[in-house]
Parts: C-alpha cells; structure tokens; sequence
C-alpha cells in the first residue's frame, strides 16, 4: 500500500492510515489528526518540570566547573565556602573518592569523573559541589571555593589528537599511551578497494560534521530526595530513559534498584542530550545523602552547553567510485571522531561507531567500506545526541554531500544522478553492503513527489537565468534520507548489557476505561495523545478514555526510553500488542458471555465502539465495556481467564524501521555578504503509517528548523586552550522565526512489514534529513564560483570566505 | 527590601533581595512555575511576563523594579474559565510540543494581537523572533497566533458566541500567505 | 541559573536625585535603565557594583520629539519607542532601519537608547547610527549640564565621555533638510550582534553631496565613523562609483578584528560593502523624495509601532 498527499493547499492533508491487516481505523477510535491531551495543561502554563519540583525543606546545589580545558588539580580548599551562612555541604571529589564515588561509568563502557580528583579534562568539568538554603547562596559559595591548578597542554584539534608526543588525556586509565579509544569497520574493504581500482569515475571529499549541541530549551537538573528512615531514593530528573537511569544508579550507587524510584516529569526537550546521566544529578544524590534534606540541582545555560552531551563532531573523508554515466559503484570512508575527554555516548554496545555503517544511504551500491577511529580531546564528552539516530545523521550528511560531489564532477543534475541510483521498489526487502535489512520503501515515487512539489525544472531555469544576469544567487539542494530506527532487536542491540526492548502493561477498569503503562518518555512527542490512539484502535474505545502513564520508574514496566526514534516502533508496538492480547481475553470472556465459541466470534468497530459478536449476526454481540465490567463481575469465567482484562508484554522488535525522505531546499544567496536566506523547504516524509498525523508533522517541522540551525548557524567552536567559544545562546545561535521558511510538506506511506500497526519512527528524520539540503543548495548557489565543498555551518563569513577560495575551518577559533 | 506587584490582578506585598530576578519572585515567591526560565542572557524568551501589558523577559529584571507595576503570567491568560483564544489557537494548531516555551509564546502573541488583531505570517514572524522554539519550526506557533486573530475577528463581527472550529487547525495547512 | 552577585537598590525620583545617589555612592555604583546590557554581566559577575540606581521612572528622560529642528532623544526612550516614532522615521530612516535589527522587539520593549550608547559595546548598532547623523550627547553632572559631540562621547571600547557622578540625559539630531539617510547590517542570524554594520546620510544640494555622514560598528571604527571617505564624498556627485570608493576608503581604515562573526578581511570587506550599499540606499530615498523635511513617512510600516 503507497499513497501520497501534500500539504501544499489547504486542507489537503488527509492522512491514508486505513488498513485492516496493520489494524488502522479512522478517527476517533483511533488514528488521525487528534489533539494532544497534554495541552490542557502547558497552554494553562500547569506543566510540571523538573525545576517546578519542589518539596518541604528543600536545599540548592551548584557546581564549581573547571576554567581549563587540561590542569592538574594541585588542591581545592573549601573552607570558606563551607563557613558561608546557609551553606549546608560542600562535596569535593576528595569526598566522593572516600565513597567510592568520584567516577562513574559511561554508556559507552569508559569511566567518567563525578568531580574532577587528578585532573580536569575539559573546560566547564564539574570540580566540586555546593549545598544551600537557596540558590543564590549555593552560587556565591562556588566563588569562595579556591582551587589551585597546575595547567596542562590541551588537545583540541582531534586531527593531532594521535600525534607522537600529544599530550596524554587519559592517564587515569592503567596503561594508556595516548588518545586513541577505538578502530571500527564496517563492509567489505577488499571487493571495495577493487572496484575503485577499476572504476571509470572516482571523487573524493573532505568534510566534517561540527560539535554541535541539541540545546532543549530546558537545561538538565534534578532533585533527590534520599529518606534516611525507609531507605528510598526518589530522583526528578528530565531523563528519555528513566528504567535506565535507576539500574545505572543501582550500579553507580550501590543503592538496591527496589529502593531507586526515578520520575521524568514533564520535560522541556530532549533531542537525545538527556539520556545519559550526568554529574549533576550524582552530585545532587550525594547532597541527600549526607544532608538528610531534598537536594535540587540545575544547571544553568553555559553549563549545559560546557558540559552535557554534543552531538557529531565527525571528520570525515568520503570516497565515490562511478561509471562515467552516474551510477554508483562503491563507496568508503574514513572517519576520525571525537568523543570528547571520556568515552560517554549512548549507542548500542556493540556499534563504537553508532549506527555510522548505514552510510550507503539510499542507493543501491554494490561494495562499501567505512574506518572509524574514535579519539579523544579535551571537550566535553558526548557524541550521539541530538535526533541523530546513533550516528544515522552524520551517515546521511556523507553520501548526500558525496552524491553532490559526483554530481558536480560528472556535471550531473543532483536529481537526475540520485534517481539513476536510489533502491528500486523491487528491492525491499533490501540488504545493504554493510549488512542492514531496509524494510520497506518506494523511494523514486518520494523523490519525484519532491521534486513535483517545488517545481523543480521551473527552479531550475530560474537559477540558469539569475546565473546568466548577475544578482543574487540561487541554490537547490536535494536531499534523500533513509534511516533506520526503532532498536533493537535485544540480541544485537543493548546499551550496558541491556537489551533494547520494552515492556507495557494495560489495565482495564470494570467500566472499559483504560490505563497503558509505558516504559518510554515523552519530551513532547505527545505520547500521552498517540499511545492512547493506538490503544483505542485496538479496542474500539475512544482515545479519552485511555490514559497514559509513563516517566516513573515504580508505575512503569521495565524498558530503555525514547531515542533513536525508538518511541513508536518499540513501545508503540508494545502498545498494540498489549491492546491485542487484552482483546484476545476479551473474545474470551465475551464467548463466556455470549455461550459461544471463541472461535466463532469477530471483533469488529463501529461508531459504537468496538465488540465481539458472532460471526455472521452482529447484533448478537458484546461490546469491549461490557465484557470489561464481566471480567470483573461474577460471571464464571472460561478456562484460562483468571480474571480482568488486564494484560503485559514485552516487545523485542524484530528488526530496525526505515523510515525515508526526500527534502529540497532552496536559497538565496547574496555574494556580496554571503548571507543565505532560506526561500523554500519541501520534505516529503514517509515514516509508514501516521497515527496522528499532525503530530507527526509537528515533529518534521521541528527538525526541519534543526537542519536551518547545523547547517548555517549552530557551532561549538575551541580556541587553542580548550575554551568553549559558543558557551551560550549569545554565541551558539539557534534558528529563530526569521530564518525559518512556511515548511512545505508531504508523505508518501509504505508501511514497516514488521510493526504492529506499520508505523516507522519519525522523531529524527527531519533533522537526519535535512542538513544535506540546506548545505547542497547553499553549495549548489556557489557553483558557478568553482565551490565544490565548504563545511557547516555556512555562517555569512564561511560562504564568503568559501568565496574567496578558503573556507573556514569551523571547529577552531576564527583567525 | 519591601514591594508590591500586582501579579495577574493580585498584589503581593513582600520583603525581597534586591538582587533577585523577576522570575525567580514569580517562580519562587509566588510558586506560578508556569513562567520558565532557559537561558540567561536573555535570548531564548521562556520567561516572557507582561509588566503593565508589554513583554519583557523577567530573566533580566530584578523584582525590585517591578515595585508598584502589575505583572502578567500564563497563568493570568486564562479569565473567569475561559481560555484566551491564543490559548485555545495553540492547542488548536499544535503549537506547541514539549511546553517549554508556550508561555513566553503565547504572552507576545497576546501582546502583539493587542495591537495588531490581524497581523500577517511576517509580523506574527518578527514578533516571536526573539524567543526560541526547539520543537516546533515555529511553523504551528503562526498557524496559532493566526487561528487566535482569526478566532476574535468572527468573535468581534458576529458579536456572538463564536465557537472555537476544529476545521483549521493544524490540519489545515492553510498557508498564511503575505496579509494586508 | 546564573544569579547577580548582592547589591543596594536605590530609585531615583528626578534626575538630580539620581546625580545625588551617584554622588553619595561613588565609582561603585551603577545606573540601571533597561538592564539588558548591565544584568547579564552582572549574572555572570563580570559587573559587581555595589549600588544599582534605577532611573526607570524619570519620565523626564523619556521625551522624544523635534524641538527647533532638532530631533531630541531623552536617554531613557526604549528602543520600541524609538522605532515606532512617525517623526524619527520621517526624518531619520537610518534609525528605523537600525532599530529593526537591534535585538528582538520583547528586548526592544525594554532596553534604551541612552543605555546603548552608555554601554559602549565596540559592536552597538545605534553608536554607528547617531555617528553618522552626527548627533551631539547631553550630559547632566553636578556642575550642571554639558554637550559632547557625539564622535567624542565614545572614548574606546566600554568607555564613554560620561564621567563618574554624570548621567546622559538626552541626545540630539539636527534636522538637515534634503538630508536621507540609511542602516546597513550583517548578522549572523535575527537579534545577534552584528558582524559588521554601516549607516549613512547624505545631503545633496544642487546635484552633489554637501555632507556625507558614515558610521561603522563592529569593525574597530574609531569613534564608529568613517572621516575618510566622508571627506572625499564632499562635493561629488553620487553614484554607484563614488559610493564603491566610499567604502573602499572606509574599509581601509577601519581595523576589525576576527572572532566567530568572522575574519578580519571578511569584516573590512564587509565595512566597505555595506558603506557602499547604506551610501546607495540613502541616495535612492533622496531621489525618491523622502529625505528629511519632504514630509513623507519613510519608516518601515513592519516597525513595531
């Protein structure tokens, strides 16, 4: 089943999720455009996040962080700090040595410090840990703490981080000689290599994906609440992954898990920068435990962007081998990527390199080969953040940068070269060079939707007339995504151990009112509105009367979070299957009721809502409240049934989806300042199924901005002694109104084979997408000027600098 | 030092610190968290209060300032029950996602349809431009603010209870095209 | 987050209340207008004065209007006040143009003009703005009250003519009649800093400039202006050939500096590009009719009035 809509006039998006076999029903049972049930409060400005916490006898922490990238701390004298008035503790990492607590383990398997003992290794490193009355107090303490630094030689530039004689970050690790952390490979490099030998074509390009920061509008923190007399630790933290976070404290703490509880309240974005657990929230632990009292702790804007998770931060060199008319042959890459002075990304075990490996994109190429080599530097870690998908980002923004790079060589139209080489709709399921099984999809129909929508040819001549008068230039920038999303299956994907699956459970009340208790938390994805919905779709009862527990660790069934835009293909799918095998009892029980067969029995929904009838006579029937409120009565029930309706699952998903799209992007640029201004941005989205489409919309529009924001203004820069040069919103720009065009959207709709109800994740997509695109237009506009590559963000000094013929090297300190 | 503001119709009369910020009194003294703060350096736009009807960001105003002025929060917007029709324009058009940023939104949209009751996509635009959004491409936040001055127009020429439609929300994908 | 170090408020009820607190109080002590500029830095604890004077409430230094064919600017007007003002747009488009990128209208709502040019940011847009108006600064202090042209109120970067116990109470423009004017920007993205920007006003008479004003900021203009080719503009005719050279001879004396807005030679091709362009704009609304006096509204009807 394809179908396809836009929504470039009004009204027109009137989504096709109506499929019996993925069990899609219309609006209001279940799928379509309905409002989220979390409005109710944020318009009413009744959201309850982490910092709106607050509990009777209260304390304020604030963390002391490093002004340098590399020192030797020589001493930290608390003292005074600890004799200012409302000062209640002051935790050095001396304190938390006498523990056992000064390092932690990261998701990636290294160690990371709580507060610096040895050394710090970043600028913005947390060093030590005030508590007080109030914050204001606990900041004017961190300025009575004195730490004396030896400073050290930084490493910044990752490119010299494996020089002979660079200086050594990791000497806290036994045996470490120098900064490298990992080689990892993926494809075939001989069958690769040998096609490039004999290939007709070949280009090769440079280019890197800067640090960049996922910057929610809501900065991390926490608050802790250890109660001496039971034992219990209660932990508020904005965290994607709250089952996580309590195991990983178990381990952190010693504490026992049944005594953790961890509650993700309403949180104010995520993006991926809150799925690990980062000092602060240690710390704030710690404070409870030896206060006695609540301890909340939140980090400030240039804390967060210092210090928690960046994102990207790959060099990269590409390499496409091609006949002379354009089709693809092979391809590989190297990678050097920076992780930062601990080892801490949030990827499955087994992929160092995340889920880079999916690097031949959406083409059909018959050899690949990628290096990866992780180093580190002294800059904060982090790595996988930011709706990336483990990596997928940088992978798409390769072989797309790399496809236009072959256009260019081939004078090629970047449309006409990515149609000759997409997978074929034939081809599904397809198996990639490197291994991963795509699902589903029918990518030129997407391409040509795109390409249909913005006018392309029309674009085109456009552009031939302006390069022919003179005046601002024009780009077009293409852009074709897959992603693979939705992880596990738990036997090749877990983080730490463990498995990337996820329970639910649903109870129905005798009144057939349900309550869904899900694993996975929402940072604005509405999943107390679409979760509803597909329980409602399996039920036939209405989305209202199903609420969505989640974000705590005691209401909850075990499972890893959202990330990954693992949301709807994981607990998503846990969701209808529960739904499933609650309807399953109910067909039970209504046999019971009816004295009949189970098996003679149909399910169907109308208007009325959903009911099991006898097959053949519909008004012989009982409807989903009815049996619910049997389930409960005394009605003696078949074998089998022990009673209620209620139900759990664990779903461990079959394989990854792959969701795709085509994005085009269209600018203007003046070359007398080197401004861009992005004219148009059409995104054809297929992520499988909707459920509720606007949602889903919502979701492509946020990352659409993201794709403005990387690729022509976001950027975390370091000058040669490690400082943060984009340490707060006054310097790490993030799109505003302005800089955003009216996005343009359309689907296509190839469901996922494997998923319950067909739907594909989409939280990423745009963000994986669309980077590619607004760089390939900005890159297309400069054309004409012999530009063939410049790296993000393409500020107005990079593209007039890329003008001139030297392009900024974005990661260091302009000169 | 001792002051009172008028927050949402009430005065409040308390002793405070010079130093502390408008959003920590509003937060913290008066406990309406529906106000939020995301960065300091007064870019980002969460904290976005009326002070005598116009938007100012309350992470860079002392409370002391506000001494004998009258503040208005998210939690003023709503009157006698009823929702603000920039309320209800956000909900209706998915303008919002995560909620962080809502009330600062919603607080200048209020403003600016004070002013202007039917502002183009430009100037609805140029008036949130200096709040940020991580969620939503600021695609649906117009759509709302345009849903809402529609919605007090046909309340205004009708001089009757105009309900709020459903038929135009997010769903429309109506393109709100260069206005007047 | 980040929080102002402690500090004594005083709120000054007239403007010789206020020289009296900063007398009493000394060097550490601080006026606070809009606070836009001063509480950040004060969060970061980079200022930590003692005493904050707020002269908020003195709605003496709030006037705005033309006085004997001056545009008169009392320190304390707000930007949105500034941009919205039908007189300043008809008289002086440069402003409206400068206003419209200056920050976000919410900041706008609160911040200052007198508080912009006390700040003395190396970067600020209306230091640019009044130096090529040539506007004159009036100071109150104790001794009484003193005027400083406006090329001599900026002493370096954070440092003004305004001494310790004065107060910048209002600015001046004199109306040129035939004069037209223009603001010309770089930014990064909407309400940064700019990267590099020119304003400029030209007066014709008889079919060649009589005056020409230039201001640059954010790239190292000393007194944010561009003597140089003020000077060779006088008494040329204009056109796209003296404007170009105009801003050739702009760009080689002023003297940016690269950070993350740019590289130096970024910068002072920019300075000599949007002189160029600002000197273009300027002529094209003389031509059209709108400079000062011919009694059309030039500001932008976007403007938030």
């Amino acid at each position: 089943m394809t179908a396809e809509t836009t929504d470039t006039t009004a009204n027109a998006t009137d989504t096709t999720a109506t499929d019996t076999e993925t069990g899609a029903t219309a609006t209001p049972m279940g799928f379509g455009r309905m409002h989220r049930k979390e409005d109710a409060r944020f318009i009413r400005g009744r959201g309850n996040y982490v910092d709106d916490v607050r509990l009777p006898g209260m304390l304020h922490g604030a963390i002391l962080r490093s002004p340098h990238a590399h020192a030797r701390i020589l001493s930290v004298d608390a003292s005074a700090a600890e004799a200012h008035p409302g000062v209640k503790a002051v935790i050095t990492g001396e304190t938390l040595a006498g523990m056992d607590l000064a390092w932690m383990p990261t998701l990636s398997g290294d160690v990371q410090a709580v507060l610096a003992t040895d050394k710090v290794r970043f600028q913005g490193q947390e060093v030590a840990f005030v508590v007080a009355e109030d914050p204001y107090t606990a900041r004017d303490a961190l300025e009575l703490i004195e730490v004396d630094y030896e400073p050290l030689e930084p490493v910044i530039d990752a490119r010299r981080a494996l020089d002979e004689g660079a200086p050594v970050i990791r000497d806290d690790v036994e045996g470490r000689t120098g900064n490298h952390i990992f080689d990892w490979e993926a494809g075939d490099r001989e069958q690769t290599d040998a096609i490039f030998e004999r290939a007709e074509v070949t280009v090769a390009q440079d280019m890197l994906y800067p640090r960049v920061h996922p910057a929610p509008l809501e900065t991390c923190g926490a608050v802790a609440d250890f109660d001496r007399v039971t034992g219990k630790l209660t932990v508020w933290c904005p965290t994607q992954a709250p089952h996580a976070h309590r195991t990983l404290y178990a381990l952190v703490a010693g504490l026992p898990e049944h005594k953790i509880r961890v509650i993700s309240p309403d949180v104010g974005g995520g993006f991926g920068g809150k799925v690990g657990i980062y000092p602060g929230y240690v710390c704030a632990i710690v404070g409870s435990i030896a206060t006695g009292r609540p301890v909340k702790w939140m980090e400030d804007r240039s804390e967060n962007l210092m210090s928690t998770a960046f994102a990207r931060d790959y060099h990269m060199r590409g390499e496409i081998a091609a006949t002379r008319d354009g089709k693809v042959l092979a391809i590989r890459v190297k990678v050097l990527a920076d992780h930062g002075a601990f080892n801490g990304t949030a990827q499955p075990t087994k992929f160092p390199a995340g889920f880079f490996g999916v690097f031949t994109g959406s083409y059909d190429i018959r050899a690949a080969h990628c290096e990866v080599t992780g180093v580190h530097t002294n800059k904060a870690p982090g790595g996988v953040a930011y709706a990336c998908s483990f990596r997928i980002t940088e992978a798409v923004y390769l072989v797309e940068r790399m496809m236009d790079v072959l256009a260019c060589e081939l004078d090629a139209d970047p449309a006409e070269l990515r149609m000759k080489n997409l997978i074929r709709p034939e081809r599904f399921p397809y198996t990639s060079p490197t291994g991963w099984e795509y699902d589903s999809g029918d990518y030129p129909r997407a391409l040509r939707l795109a390409l249909d929508m913005v006018e392309y040819d029309k674009l085109r001549a456009e552009q031939a007339e302006r390069r022919r008068d003179g005046g601002p230039l024009l780009g077009i920038g293409i852009s074709f995504f897959t992603e693979a999303v939705g992880a596990g299956p738990r036997k090749h994907m877990d983080i730490l151990g463990l498995g990337m699956a996820d329970g639910a459970e649903l109870r129905v009340h005798p009144t057939g009112k349900a309550v869904l208790r899900v694993s996975c938390q929402s940072q604005g994805q509405g999943h107390e509105t679409t979760f509803a919905q597909i329980v409602a779709a399996e039920l036939g009862v209405s989305p209202d009367d199903v609420e969505v527990v989640h974000g705590d660790t005691d209401q909850t069934p075990f499972g890893l979070g959202t990330y990954g835009s693992r949301s709807t293909p994981v607990s998503g799918a846990a969701t209808a299957i529960v739904a499933r095998k609650v309807r399953e009892r109910a067909r039970l029980v209504a046999a019971a009721m009816l004295e009949a067969s189970p098996d003679d029995l149909e399910w169907s929904v109308s208007e009325a809502g959903g009911r099991w009838s006898v097959q053949g006579s519909a008004e012989h029937g009982r409807t989903i409240q009815e049996i619910a409120m049997a389930a409960h009565s005394n009605l003696e029930l078949p074998e089998g049934v022990e009673g209620h309706l209620d139900a759990v699952t664990v779903y461990n998903p079959p394989n990854l989806t792959y969701p795709f799209g085509a994005y085009v992007c269209v600018v203007d640029v003046d070359p007398g300042t080197g401004q861009v201004k992005v004219r148009r941005f059409v995104a054809v989205d297929d992520c499988g199924v909707r459920i509720n489409p606007m949602i889903v919309e919502g979701q492509i529009h946020g990352g659409l901005a993201d794709g403005i924001g990387m690729a022509l203004m976001q950027l975390m820069a370091f000058d040669e002694d490690g400082n943060h040069l984009g340490a707060s919103f006054m310097d790490y720009l993030l799109p505003t109104s302005m800089e955003c065009p009216s996005w343009e959207l359309g689907e296509t709709v190839t469901p996922s084979p494997h998923h319950p109800v067909g739907a594909k994740g989409v939280g990423e997509s745009a963000t994986v997408g669309s980077p590619a695109a607004v760089v390939n237009a900005v890159l297309d506009a400069l054309r004409p000027y012999g530009v063939r590559h410049a790296d993000m963000p393409l500020t107005p000094a990079n593209v007039w600098s890329a003008l001139q013929g030297t392009p900024i090297r974005t990661d260091l300190a302009v000169t | 030092m001792q002051i009172t503001v008028t927050v949402n119709g009430q005065p409040y009369t308390g002793d405070v610190e010079p130093r502390l910020l408008l959003v920590h009194f509003l937060r913290d003294g008066l406990g309406l968290t529906g106000t939020h703060w995301g960065c300091d350096t007064s870019n980002c736009g969460a904290c976005v209060v009326h002070v005598d009807g116009t938007p100012v960001k309350s992470c860079t105003a002392l409370a002391v300032m506000c001494d004998g002025h009258e503040v208005t929060t998210v939690e003023g917007l709503e009157r006698d029950g009823d929702l603000d029709a920039v309320q209800k324009g956000f909900a209706e058009c998915h303008g919002l996602q995560c909620g962080f940023c809502t009330p600062g939104m919603m607080l200048t949209a209020r403003w600016l349809l004070d002013r202007d009751p039917d502002p183009d996509e430009a100037r609805i635009r140029e008036a949130v431009s200096g709040q940020l959004c991580r969620c939503t491409g600021y695609e649906n936040i117009v759509r709302a603010v345009r849903w809402a001055a529609r919605h007090e127009a046909a309340r205004a020429g009708a001089g009757t209870e105009a309900r709020a439609g459903t038929g135009d929300g997010a769903a429309g994908g109506t393109r709100e095209g260069t206005g007047p | 987050m980040q929080v102002p170090a402690r500090f004594e408020y005083e709120r000054a009820s007239s403007v010789p209340h206020a020289l009296a607190l900063l007398e009493r109080y000394g060097p550490e002590s601080r006026v606070i207008a809009g606070g836009h500029s001063l509480i950040p830095m004060m969060k970061l604890r980079l200022a930590r004065p003692d005493v904050l004077i707020d002269i908020n409430g003195l709605e003496e230094l709030s006037f705005l209007g033309v006085e004997d064919d001056v545009l008169v600017i009392g320190a304390l007007v707000r930007h949105a006040q500034f941009l919205a003002d039908p007189a300043v747009g008809r008289y002086f488009p440069i402003f409206h143009d400068a206003e419209r990128v200056i920050a976000d209208p919410v900041v706008r709502n609160r911040g200052t003009v007198g508080g912009s040019l006390c700040q003395a940011d190396p970067s600020e847009d209306l230091s640019a703005a009044f130096a090529a108006v040539r506007a004159t600064a009036v100071i109150q202090g104790p001794g009484g009250v003193r005027e400083v042209p406006i090329r001599r109120f900026h002493r370096g970067p954070y440092e003004t003519a305004v001494e310790p116990g004065e107060l910048l109470v209002r600015l001046r423009v004199p109306i040129r009649p035939g004069a037209a004017s223009a603001y010309e920007k770089v930014e990064r993205r909407a309400g940064d800093w700019p990267v590099a920007a020119a304003g400029a006003q030209l007066r014709l008479d008889g079919g060649v400039i009589a005056e020409a004003g230039i201001g640059l900021t954010a790239v190292g203009a000393e007194h944010f202006a561009a003597p140089e080719a003020e000077e060779y503009l006088a008494g040329k005719a204009p056109g796209a050939e003296a404007f170009a050279e105009a801003g050739r001879i702009a760009a080689a004396n002023c003297a940016p500096r690269a950070d993350q807005r740019g590289p130096a030679a970024y910068k002072r091709h920019l300075a000599g590009e949007l002189v160029r362009r600002a000197l273009t704009r300027a002529a094209g609304r003389a031509a059209e009719g709108t400079a000062q006096g011919a009694g059309d509204r030039t500001g932008d009807r976007r403007g938030e009035g």
